[in-house]
């Protein structure tokens, strides 16, 4: 059980007024909101902790590294991964991508395959579209169902022994769809392909298991689950961070340094040059134990309830047409009223002081699938609420009545 | 015709008459729909703005040596920002473009009413406005 009155009153920024109005913050797959016990973790940090990690001999040197290192293995628990410098720290789903691609490609030949699916972000489209530039390996899509899901068949098509890696992300930021994961890591294992998840979108309503779904790499960002904007994770494979060169070289990432020669340092460090986001990192840790106190499994069947009244809702607005609407999904509705812009309607929701996003979710593919310039996207979270999605629903029909 | 500055100070007027932003919004979209439409022709990448979420395209002829505007938009309140646009500068002569201030924008609050994107992409309209300008006073001299 869900108690919102004791979780809104945890998030400062939810008692703002926006043109007047009581915020609705309806954007939360864009950027999730920080409740105070982070915001404290971090003001403790430079109140009482602010020094640099990893080399200091100094009191605050060790505790600053302690709560640094605690966080990983907090992570590291919540993934259920087996060893903690499995975790890297990053600046974010976008670097943690970045991360592995530029290193791919020391194992890339031309004509190798590379498959990712049509429901990307446009930061797992990008580096893996300048990896085949730079490889002459081939870039494969799976292609969409009419519905907005992925065409499972297709994607058992384009499999082979050519095929290196594949790339999916977890949940579709533009639609909010659950992919098939499970079944997509082991069918491209059967090919002895690598699959690579983006979980950005999945983790703020999902924990994953990452050693049961036996997948790859995994990578997400803290700001979408109530931590701060600038850090994220990537998790490997044990041999795979091993074998992957690293990213950035820079202070910490080094064993020993002569002119000749460098030795780099072990994992996690390999991976983690320069003074890292130190009050970012810890903060991940916080706003996992904050979302484990209220426990995934409420806030997937929260969540799922404020769905479903939504959906129900929305859809007795007249034109109105919903993308993505599938059996499993998490709590995002992407939508459009006939005859109306987008970016008109998120116009006049600020005006009402409703937080949605409009435009196309850097998801420009999918948008052409649907041949639409863009969507009203409404995602939700645990700390939303029922009379907010009344809120919602009354401004869509007030914009609709203004603008048709 | 009445100057550009003329025109800015009526709608500076009009603008501060409404009570709050969902009027001044009711407005621009009725400005929005009454905007005339422009010819099928025009509405190509080569009219076309960048920098705006919502396409928007600009065409400018010379008429005597006063320049007209028309231009469209697929979202209607863009088209209500380009109705106004159009009403300052279109009947003008190049030169007065060129030279004119483009504060009125500021002093009817429209840039922080509007949202980030939106707020370039009328950065963008003005620019374009401007540079069809330079391009057709290039042409008087």
């Amino acid at each position: 059980m869900i108690d919102i009155k004791k979780i809104r009153s945890d998030f400062p920024i939810l008692s703002r007024k926006i043109n007047g109005k009581d915020l609705v913050y309806f954007d939360n797959a864009a950027t999730s909101q920080t409740p105070k016990q982070v915001i404290d973790v971090i003001v403790d940090y430079y109140t009482r902790l602010n020094s640099n990690i990893h080399r200091g001999v100094h009191k605050l040197s060790q505790e600053a590294t302690d709560a640094y290192e605690k966080a990983r293995i907090k992570i590291q628990k919540h993934f259920n991964v087996a060893k903690s410098y499995q975790i890297i720290f990053t600046a974010g789903t976008t670097e943690s991508i970045n991360l592995v691609a530029s290193g791919y490609s020391k194992f890339l030949k031309p004509d190798d395959e590379l498959i990712i699916s049509s429901l990307e972000h446009h930061s797992n489209i990008v580096p893996w579209q300048m990896l085949c530039e730079k490889t002459g390996a081939i870039l494969k899509v799976i292609p969409m169902s009419l519905d907005g899901s992925l065409d499972m068949n297709s994607f058992y098509n384009l499999l082979s022994s050519k095929t290196k890696l594949v790339f999916v992300n977890h949940v579709s930021n533009a639609l909010g769809i659950i992919n098939p994961i499970e079944d997509i890591i082991i069918k491209a294992h059967e090919y002895g392909a690598k699959v690579l998840v983006d979980g950005a979108q999945a983790c703020p309503h999902i924990k994953p298991d990452l050693q049961a779904l036996d997948v790859d790499f995994y990578v997400t960002s803290a700001h979408k689950l109530c931590g701060p904007t600038g850090v994220g994770m990537l998790y490997g494979k044990l041999e795979l961070l091993k074998s992957l060169p690293p990213y950035q070289g820079g202070g910490e990432m080094i064993s020993t340094v002569t002119f000749e020669k460098t030795t780099y340092a072990d994992l996690p460090h390999k991976f983690e040059a320069g003074t890292p986001n130190i009050a970012g990192g810890i903060a991940f840790g916080a706003a996992l134990d904050y979302m484990n106190s209220i426990g995934f499994d409420n806030i997937a069947e929260y969540e799922n309830e404020l769905l479903n009244y939504a959906t129900n809702a929305l859809k007795k607005i007249d034109g109105i047409k919903i993308y993505g609407e599938v059996k499993n999904k998490t709590a995002v509705i992407s939508f459009n009223i006939r005859g109306i812009h987008p970016y008109d309607i998120g116009s006049i929701l600020d005006q009402l002081g409703i937080a949605v996003r409009t435009g196309h979710h850097c998801a420009q593919p999918i948008m052409d699938f649907f041949a639409i310039p863009g969507t009203v996207r409404a995602s939700f979270s645990f700390y939303n609420t029922f009379v907010e999605i009344d809120r919602l629903v009354e401004a869509v029909n007030k914009a609709a009545t203004m603008l048709k | 015709m009445n100057s550009i500055k003329a025109i800015q100070d009526e709608i500076i007027e009009e603008f501060s008459l409404f009570e709050d932003w969902m009027q001044r919004y009711e407005y621009m979209i009725e400005l929005g729909k009454s905007l005339p439409l422009i010819k099928n022709d025009y509405k190509t990448d080569k009219y076309l703005i960048k920098g705006c979420q919502s396409k928007v395209w600009v065409h400018a002829n010379l008429d005597g040596d006063k320049l007209k505007f028309t231009a469209d938009s697929d979202a209607i309140i863009t088209k209500g920002i380009i109705a106004i646009l159009i009403r300052v500068f279109s009947d003008q002569n190049p030169k007065d473009i060129l030279e004119a201030d483009t504060d009125f924008i500021d002093k009817i609050g429209l840039k922080e009413h509007l949202s980030p994107t939106r707020a370039n992409g009328l950065v963008s309209m003005v620019k374009q406005i401007k540079m069809y300008a330079v391009v057709f006073q290039t042409q008087f001299n």
